[in-house]
């Protein structure tokens, strides 16, 4: 189920990225359906984006003039969280296959945990709070518009996915990179680094979607459950998670991305 | 316990419902509309230039 998994993520992540002409035209794709959500961290400026990301959408209504809160994205996520929960992240997010790749990369001091991991994993609570709600809602130009501050400040997928290729495409785009750009570029390749050395950093502490996603985990359709009758506990499943979740005790822990690898690595056949 | 697996069973399903309810009450007010005009045009703050 591991490259099968991996050809979902790929196909998905192809299927919702499929304008691949604006990739050299350095132009972005208009039609309707960018209008709808897609489930994972997309970003609607990446030339061959064919959706939109739910989080740019949710900062880019809260903070318009005309609605203060958003039916729309929330009943969104609410729809797709209370179905998958954390399996958008495992099957179904973009950025979420660009970080489990990159730690394919042999690297001989893999960090699976360290002391405080679990703390940390709380900023993105924070990020969702204050940047993504708080922030587009209240900090508003005199004309009342806000600003997305966390596509703005911290997030590399949009770095990624669109600036760098918009910017190979479009020269007028390329000569208005500044200060701004070089903080996002830097904080993408922090974050590309630290992808080889932890798995999928950035779904761990500071991605506002994957908080949204963790708090639907304990009771979305799809979930898991162990088999207490067959399970003994004996630490297989904990062993293989790169999120550092032991199934055996919490089988629907917000942090599990539901990879389905605890499942393979069970000799007991007890999660389903 | 048939209480907690009653809820397990239908809270996500009422939530799923109230999802649906609120798109279509957000596409109603214009939220759509909102979302694809901002989409179509290239976002600077997301690609670090705004």
């Amino acid at each position: 189920m591991g490259k099968w998994r991996h050809a979902v993520q790929a196909a998905w992540a192809l299927l919702t990225n499929g304008h691949l002409a604006g990739f050299v035209r350095g132009t972005l794709y208009r039609g309707r359906l960018k209008g709808l959500c897609v489930p994972g961290l997309n970003c609607y400026s990446c030339p061959g984006a064919l959706g939109s990301c739910p989080v740019g959408a949710l900062q880019s209504v809260l903070g318009s003039r005309k609605f203060g809160f958003s039916y729309y994205v929330v009943g969104f996520l609410l729809l797709v969280g209370a179905l998958l929960g954390r399996f958008v992240c495992g099957w179904l997010c973009p950025f979420g296959l660009v970080q489990e790749l990159l730690h394919k990369i042999p690297f001989k001091w893999k960090i699976y945990t360290f002391r405080g991991d679990r703390a940390l994993r709380l900023v993105k609570y924070v990020v969702l709070a204050v940047l993504v709600l708080a922030l587009p809602l209240f900090l508003t130009d005199a004309s009342g518009q806000g600003t997305p501050w966390f596509c703005k400040l911290l997030c590399p997928a949009g770095t990624l996915e669109g600036g760098l290729p918009l910017m190979a495409a479009d020269e007028s785009i390329r000569s208005a990179a500044g200060g701004l750009f070089a903080w996002k570029a830097a904080l993408l390749l922090a974050v590309l680094a630290a992808c080889v050395v932890f798995f999928r950093p950035f779904c761990k502490y500071l991605c506002p979607l994957g908080a949204i996603y963790a708090l639907f985990n304990p009771i979305a359709v799809f979930r898991s459950r162990v088999d207490d009758e067959k399970c003994t506990h004996c630490g297989a499943c904990a062993q293989v998670c790169g999120m550092g979740v032991d199934p055996s005790k919490h089988p629907n822990d917000p942090e599990c991305i539901r990879c389905g690898k605890c499942k393979r690595a069970c000799p007991h056949d007890a999660i389903g | 316990m048939k209480v907690e697996r009653a809820v397990g069973r239908w809270l996500p399903l009422a939530l799923m419902a109230a999802g649906a309810v609120m798109m279509v009450v957000g596409a109603l007010r214009g939220e759509a509309s909102a979302v694809l005009s901002k989409a179509v045009r290239v976002c600077l703050e997301c690609i670090g230039i705004g």
